[in-house]
Order: C-alpha cells, then structure tokens, then sequence
C-alpha cells in the first residue's frame, strides 16, 4: 500500500459525520464609490496613487515619479523604457531593474489590491525584483471586495497570479513597519484605461 | 522525550521584564488592531460562521477533496507527494532537491516545515537553506526556532537583532536601527533568491477545485522564492484544502484580519502551475494529521488557519513568550495541538491557560480552544499524567470541597493564617500562588455566617 493510499483511508476512516457545505451570500461592500475606496484603501496599506495624464503621456509620468530611475523595464506597451522585456533570458537578470511598469488585469476596492498574472507581467519576477512598480490601472475596472473577485473562477486559471496590494513591507522587528521588505519598495497606481485598440 | 515544563521554561522569559513588557504589549497591540478592523465589518461574525463551516466540510470529506486536489494539480503539471510523517517529508523534499541536483534552498515561511525539523535534515545533508522571511531569518541565525506563528521574532527586541546580524552577518553592533538592520537582510538575501536551485513555501490554503496553493505574505519573499528558481516545492498539511476559489474570498478577507488588523496582507499569492521550464513539486503531509482528524473532542483544531489571534490576545502567551512552550506551535493553539503529537512531553501545556477564553473569542473559524484546552486537562488527569504536587493538591481539595464541615473549618484557619501569619511563613516556596501576588486580605466573617447571622429566623 502506498503512503498515499494509507493516508487516504486513514482520512476516510477517521473522517467526522458529514456536515454541509454553507451558501455563500453576497456580501455587498459599503456605499461610495469604488474609485475612492479603491485609492483609500491602497494608500491605508502603504501604496501611492498617482493622477492620470491629461495628455496621455505615461512615460513622462513615470520620468517625473522616479526622475533617478536608471533601468526601467515596461511589460505593457504603454510605457517605453530602456530594458526591453522580450530581451530577457532569465528572470534574476531583471535584478537591476529600477521601475517596473504594468497594467493589473482589475482592481479591489476593498483591500487596494491589485490582481496580475503571468499574463500582465511576461515576466513574473518584474513585480518582485523591480524596487519600485508603477501598476496602470483602468478605473472601470474596480470591483467592490473580495468575495466579487473570487466569484469570477476564470480569472484564477493563470498558472500564476498575484493580489498585490501596496509595496513589500514587514513589522518583525520591534512592530516597525518597512516598507521595501523583499520586495517593491514602492507601489504607485496610476488611474488610467488603456488606449483603444 | 524531554518533558516540557511551560511554568519553569517561562520563568526565564518573565525576569527579562523588558522584554516582558514590549512583548506583552506588542501582541496586544496586534489585538486591537484586529478588533478595529473586525469591529468595521458589520458581516464579521457571519464570516466566521461561515468560515468555519467551510473548514468542517470540508474536514468531514477530507478523502474526496484531498483526491480532487490532487487530481487538478496534476492536470496543472504540477508533481504530487504524499508524506505520512515528518521523516517521509523531509526524505522527499531531500530526493526532489537530488533529483535536480539542487544545492541551495531559498524558502518562504512555513511551520510545516519547521513542524517537520526540515531544516536541520537537510543542512546536515550538504543542502544550504536560507530562511528568507525576515522573523523566520533572524531565528535562523540565533539558532533559536520562531516564537510566533506570524511574527517569529517578537520576543526579540532591536538590539537583540543588532546582536545576532552582527555576529553573523557582518553588521554593525551599535547600530539597531529597524530600517538599518530589515535593509542589511534585504541586501544580504538578495543574491540567495537570484541564484537558488529550489524555492520552497507553505500553503495558507490548498484549493481542491483548481490544484492551486494559496499563499499569503507580506514580504514578498514567497514569490521571489518561486518566480526565480527552476524548481518549486510546496509543503501542504492535509488540512490546508478548501473547496473552491469563491471560499478564499471568506478566508482571505478574515486572515489578515485576525493576524495583523490589515484587510489583506501586502502579497495574496496563488501558484498554480510550473513556469515553462520548470517543476512544481507538491508533498502533502499528514503528521499525526488523520490522528487528530478521528478525535471527536479534539478534530476541530483542524479548521486552524494560523492566523495568530489566539497567541496576541492570551494573557498567558503575551507573559511567557512562545518559546517556554517547546514546540512549533505554541499558545492556545499549541496548546491544543501539541498533547496529540506527544502527550506525555506537552502534558504541562493545557495547564498554562487560565481558561478565560479570549482565544475562542478571536478565532476566525470558531474553534472551541478554551474548551479543548479543558479536555486535554481531563485526557491528561486520566491518563495519569498529572505532575505529583498537582496531584496530591487536587486529591486535597477535592476532600476539602466534598465535606461541608472540612471546608468551613479550612475557610476558617486560611483566614486567621493570612491575618497572623508572617509573611516570610506566608510566601514561603509553598505558596505557588503568592510568588507574583499579593494574597488579598480575609474578609471579617464568611457569607455563611453572614446568612446564619443576619437571615436566618432567630
């Protein structure tokens, strides 16, 4: 008998009487807009929000943001850069990375979450590696809390996918909060649908 | 097995008083700031019914699931491991590393794994592991295993980090600046997630309907763990599973919550299938697991997200510290779970409790804790596993207590000894009681003679 098998029927065979699976209600969240939560809650955890540009000129948003930044790596089409992301071979040669940019597929009003894929990010490690990421969010596409995100099932088949929410951070030291923990330092949500297509 | 005496192992902990202090109110800290945040969701008590049906559910169909999870997580292309115990973990995860040729480990945090003592089984086999969460790391590096299930070094304070980073890391002794030292680990670990074999992780949460591991960090060493490395192992106790994806919209919205006081924590990260190129490895453990799963007083402790609330609003864990426990998990829900693993080693833990049941009150899946830590009392008492004293004191008292005419007698001389007795006689070695109170004053005559005095028909 396998492990598998043995530990199988010794879950069967100590499994309690059945008890029933809840319904899940919807919870709906609290009035105002979602726009403005989403920005509250994102600046509560420590994210920065910044104002779309009047003229649609995202790289220049991004110059005044980070005006030291040396490598800037784009995965959306949006924003020029100097490090192009179909040139990298590995995912640690984006360590020097100083800005990254993306666009999250939906926001989350909630919590200021941000959710991106493999699909957002090309490479997975341009959200992590980067030390400051600046997250091109289309407003209309906000939804109010958790429970909305989860209850759309496709959007989790990405073989890989992240709810970020604000930068990297961690209080295990004393209860001080850092900002930059292993991660982004730095997370700035510019309020922008993309161009049409 | 040595057996862990929580009271004495304590006592260290509760000379240091400044230690003491800021440990105590740094979780209690961590407590209001869940009360705030739980207290702004009108729906909060609803959740945690809810959350906690979805765990008995699912525990109840324990078999089905852990099949269904596999299943998809194989459709995934993911590689699926089954362990029975820590060893078979440990020789697994050892196999997967040789399998590559896999020499350096960067691994996120997880009580599984130090549940299971993986570290030392591999670092003795020739594998280099960096812990890379910061609590998780400073552990590391002081040889000591974490305190707390989320903040692992919380019993530390700055300079006892300035110490340890100094001695190993080359930082500099005087400096106990936070940003100063969560930097310097920052930078020195950088290069371990660039060029590691392996990453490795836990699972918060295991979803049955798509195969995929769900976990929940702040640092966002998780992901840089398993975004970088060609090979990703994932440790996942059999209790992990929850049913669908819709549910981690109930349980990620309670998680931090009840840990931290933040609606979510910074990185909600769910790894579903190997990046092109790579090997997803999944060992699912049971460890005593399936035990637990066929104790009808003791099953629920299953539901346990390992949130933490219990430990930050435990008046007995806020003042001894999770290490006087000896063991991975440690307050209420150590308490709880440890005397399964080995009750004659844990037995002294259910009697650190003073039964007050804050920890039920938290709980973000109802787990009856206060009343499971009562139980194990009575497990521990029949199986004759009371300490002596402890013993021969209940024996006493429950003569005392059974005979009206002893106790009022006994009531009687305990008020004239805390009168005239001296205090050198009165706080004596014998008096566990006394050692940190003061005995509080006899009243002038019982509520017995009170009655007879003053309500009875003369």
């Amino acid at each position: 008998m396998s492990t598998r098998d043995e530990i199988l029927a010794k879950v069967r065979a100590s499994e309690p009487p059945a008890l029933a699976l809840p319904d899940l209600p919807r919870f709906a969240t609290k009035g105002g807009s979602t726009l403005d939560g989403f920005k509250a809650a994102l600046v509560r955890m420590g994210g920065k929000v910044a104002d779309a540009p009047a003229d649609g000129d995202l790289d220049v948003v991004v110059r005044k943001l980070f005006p030291d930044a040396r490598v800037v790596c784009s995965a959306t089409a949006e924003v020029t850069g100097n490090r192009a992301l179909g040139d990298v071979k590995a995912p640690a040669d984006l360590a020097d990375v100083d800005v990254g940019i993306v666009r999250a597929a939906f926001g989350v009003a909630e919590t200021g979450s941000v959710w991106l894929t493999e699909d957002e990010l090309g490479i997975n490690a341009l959200a992590f590696l980067s030390q400051h990421l600046v997250v091109l969010l289309d407003p209309n596409r906000i939804v109010g809390n958790m429970h909305d995100a989860y209850r759309d099932r496709d959007r989790f088949d990405a073989g890989y996918g992240v709810f970020m929410t604000g930068p990297s951070a961690t209080a295990d030291i004393e209860g001080v909060l850092i900002h930059g923990a292993q991660g982004i330092r730095s997370l700035t949500a510019v309020l922008v649908a993309p161009p049409r297509v | 097995m040595k057996r862990i005496d929580h009271a004495e192992a304590s006592s260290k902990f509760i000379k240091a008083t400044d230690h003491l202090d800021f440990h105590d109110k740094r979780l209690w800290d961590l407590r209001k700031k869940r009360d705030r945040v739980s207290e702004a969701l009108p729906e909060w008590e609803q959740l945690r019914v809810i959350a906690s049906a979805i765990k008995e559910h699912t525990l109840t169909h324990l078999g089905d699931y852990l099949e269904e999870f596999e299943r998809n997580a194989i459709a995934n292309g993911a590689h699926v491991h089954w362990a029975k115990d820590a060893a078979e973990h440990n020789q697994i995860v050892f196999d997967i590393l040789g399998a590559r040729r896999a020499k350096t480990l960067v691994k996120a945090k997880s009580m599984l794994t130090d549940e299971c003592e993986m570290r030392p089984f591999l670092e003795k086999r020739g594998i280099v592991v960096m812990e890379t969460d910061l609590g998780e790391r400073i552990q590391q590096l002081d040889d000591e295993p974490p305190s707390h299930i989320v903040v692992p070094a919380v019993h530390k304070l700055r300079t006892d980090v300035a110490r340890v980073f100094a001695d190993t890391i080359g930082t500099d002794r005087n400096n106990s600046d936070v940003h100063y030292l969560a930097e310097s680990q920052r930078q020195h670990t950088r290069p371990y997630f660039l060029r590691a074999d392996a990453g490795m992780t836990g699972a918060n949460f295991a979803v049955a309907e798509t195969g995929t591991v769900v976990v929940c960090t702040n640092e966002g060493n998780a992901d840089l763990s398993v975004n970088l490395p060609p090979l990703y192992i994932a440790s996942v106790g059999i209790e992990k599973v929850i049913p669908k994806i819709e549910h981690l919209g109930v349980f990620v919205r309670m998680l931090s919550r009840s840990a931290l006081g933040s609606p979510i924590t910074q990185l909600t990260s769910h790894f579903r299938k190997p990046r092109k190129g790579t090997e997803m490895h999944i060992v699912l453990v049971d460890n005593g697991r399936s035990d637990r799963l066929g104790m009808p007083d003791f099953w629920y402790s299953l539901k346990c997200i390992r949130c933490g609330a219990c430990m930050n609003t435990c008046p007995v864990y806020r003042r001894s510290g999770g290490l006087s426990y000896g063991a991975t998990y440690s307050g209420p829900i150590g308490v709880i779970i440890d005397p399964a693993f080995d009750l004659r080693k844990y037995g002294s833990l259910p009697f650190a409790s003073t039964l007050n049941g804050s920890c039920t009150s938290v709980c973000p899946v109802k787990i009856n804790i206060h009343e499971q830590i009562y139980k194990w009392r009575q497990v521990i008492a029949e199986r004759r596993q009371l300490p002596f004293v402890k013993k021969e004191a209940m024996r006493a008292a429950g003569k005392v207590l059974s005979s009206p005419k002893l106790y009022r007698a006994a009531v009687e001389t305990a008020g004239a000894g805390v009168e005239h007795l001296p205090r050198i006689m009165m706080y004596s070695r014998l008096n566990a009681w006394g050692r940190q109170r003061e005995v509080p004053a006899a009243p002038p005559y019982t509520f017995r003679q009170w009655y007879l005095e003053n309500r009875t028909k003369k």
